[in-house]
């Protein structure tokens, strides 16, 4: 039970002057349950890889299994591929289009063919797992403020019921507030249902504090994938291809050339002042 | 999906033809078209073919991206085509059921073919070797004659150029919502008519939405500039005539008097 990229490569433009290689030889594993981060610099190829999870984009080369079966295959169910597998893009909440904000979420779960009185209850649980207010069911999504659109479209996407969420920069043009109750919420929602959970960024402060895997994508391909630990130990690769470790991880080196013997493979602020405490006595 | 269609379609390359002023390009194609209409005979066309080949030539854009603007018009040329071969009253060559095809109609239709094909030729040297804001600021300097009547040419360029600006935009956009449609199960490719015409709404909308807020942000950019339209606006890259814009001047003065001049004697 798991999504398995195999060699997957895609070209954009091929056979013409402007011809790209946006993910070059890509092999992944994500299991269930997993909560994962997709680190890289714009251009990396970070939001061409998450479309190919659910089928938007076909790759040029190399194949995705999703439980077992290939899904560039004839007859396979696209739709249902894509009720499984839930992709929020970037600016979600430029999507949304319905008059008020209870029948846009119905939108995902009508297309499954559902009966409306599952619909209603879907989309219902979808907005109370968001954590929107019951006072903004019935009003236009235009009205609502940008963080309240953004839970709306990603609760139009939880309607349908995935088992994987993949969601694109789902902070970008949040104030800090904002961005912090969004990856909150993220966190408490794999947390209840056992969702998996990729979450793409350039940020990985972002990142680093609630996933438990981190895929660094450069130039097309996979840089490095492992723990947040262990992928920040590296941070001056990172640094050479313009993405940074969390800012704690600056501290703990800073502190440890200054001669406090600390151990540098903090990644949260939490972590970081309970190892500083223990060095100071 | 979308990223398929093309629409301006610039070539980016170095070379003679590209770094002409575009008010040079603009004129030569016009004065070209004119030219293919003119006369009616074989040597003509050998002229102009010849002239075309040289420019293409010296374009340095490979010949497939111009005939690449063909497939737009292979409908209406087949047409013309058809039309002409079948129904020119005039000696017949060839009868056969209830069409004929006669010696007049067999040389409009050939006659007519060539010349729409050097004209879709002739006009994509053009858009492929200059870039669309190039070709807006041309036409507005070759236009600018007009103000004496109150015509409003740089507003009418401006509005163009945006225009050909937010095509690109709108197009990502496009294809940005759809895929996050399809990705909430929606389903734009099956079933009848009426039911594909109303699964274009989730698509619409939003699109119409992003459309008018970019036109508002641009809206306040201008004014925050101090737009306030082409009365005594300047520009940092004024179009002036170079030598070799005088020199293709006068290649396209020579080709039209050897045009014109076959055309009368044979």
């Amino acid at each position: 039970m798991a999504i398995i990229l195999d060699h997957i490569s895609y070209i954009y433009e091929k056979d013409t002057p402007m011809e790209h290689r946006a993910l070059d030889d890509i092999c992944l594993t994500i299991p269930d349950g997993q909560f994962i981060g997709i680190i890289g610099h714009t251009g990396s190829g970070k939001s061409t890889l998450v479309q190919h999870l659910n089928g938007l984009m076909e790759a040029s080369e190399g194949h995705v299994y999703y439980n077992g079966e290939d899904i560039y295959d004839k007859d396979y169910d696209m739709k249902k591929l894509r009720s499984n597998v839930g992709l929020v893009f970037q600016y979600p909440e430029h999507q949304l289009f319905e008059i008020d904000v209870f029948t846009d979420v119905c939108f995902g779960p009508k297309n499954l063919g559902l009966e409306k009185k599952e619909v209603e209850l879907r989309a219902y649980e979808a907005l109370k797992q968001v954590g929107l207010p019951d006072e903004y069911f019935y009003q236009s999504p235009f009205e609502l403020s940008g963080g309240q659109k953004r839970r709306v479209a990603i609760a139009g996407v939880m309607a349908m019921k995935p088992k994987v969420l993949i969601l694109d920069e789902p902070t970008a043009g949040l104030d800090p507030k904002g961005r912090e109750e969004i990856l909150d919420m993220i966190k408490r929602l794999q947390k209840e249902t056992g969702l998996t959970v990729i979450l793409v960024s350039h940020s990985m402060d972002d990142v680093a504090e609630y996933v438990d895997r981190i895929i660094v994508m450069n130039k097309g391909r996979v840089m490095y994938d492992d723990t947040p630990k262990e992928v920040f130990k590296n941070y001056k690769e990172l640094e050479e291809v313009g993405l940074s470790a969390p800012q704690v991880t600056y501290i703990m080196h800073a502190l440890k050339d200054k001669g406090l013997n600390v151990n540098t493979t903090a990644t949260t602020i939490e972590e970081a002042a309970e190892e500083i405490w223990k060095k100071l006595g | 999906m979308l990223r398929d269609i093309t629409l301006g379609q610039y070539y980016q390359t170095e070379s003679v033809v590209h770094k002409l002023d575009p008010r040079v390009k603009l004129g030569g194609t016009l004065l070209y078209i004119i030219s293919l209409f003119l006369f009616e005979n074989i040597w003509g066309y050998l002229v102009a073919g010849l002239f075309l080949a040289l420019v293409v030539k010296l374009s340095k854009v490979p010949f497939r991206f111009m005939v690449r603007g063909m497939k737009t018009i292979v409908f209406l040329l087949l047409i013309t085509v058809v039309f002409n071969l079948f129904l020119t009253p005039g000696e017949v060559l060839i009868s056969f059921w209830k069409l004929k095809i006669t010696k007049e109609g067999l040389w409009i239709a050939i006659s007519m073919a060539i010349r729409l094909s050097m004209l879709i030729i002739g006009s994509s040297v053009m858009t492929l070797t200059t870039t669309p804001n190039n070709l807006t600021d041309g036409m507005e300097k070759m236009m600018s004659p007009l103000k004496v009547f109150k015509v409003p040419v740089h507003e009418v360029a401006m509005m163009m150029s945006i225009a050909l600006r937010f095509i690109p935009i709108l197009l990502e956009e496009t294809d940005k919502i759809m895929k996050a449609q399809i990705a909430r199960g929606a389903d734009f490719e099956s079933g009848n008519l009426l039911k594909r015409a109303k699964a274009l709404v989730p698509l619409l909308v939003p699109l119409f939405i992003s459309a008018f807020r970019r036109a508002n942000d641009l809206a306040m950019a201008m004014e925050a500039r101090c737009y306030r339209g082409g009365e005594g606006r300047t520009k940092m890259k004024p179009l002036v005539y170079k030598r070799e814009d005088k020199l293709a001047y006068l290649v396209i003065a020579g080709y039209l008097v050897v045009k014109i001049a076959i055309g009368i004697v044979l």
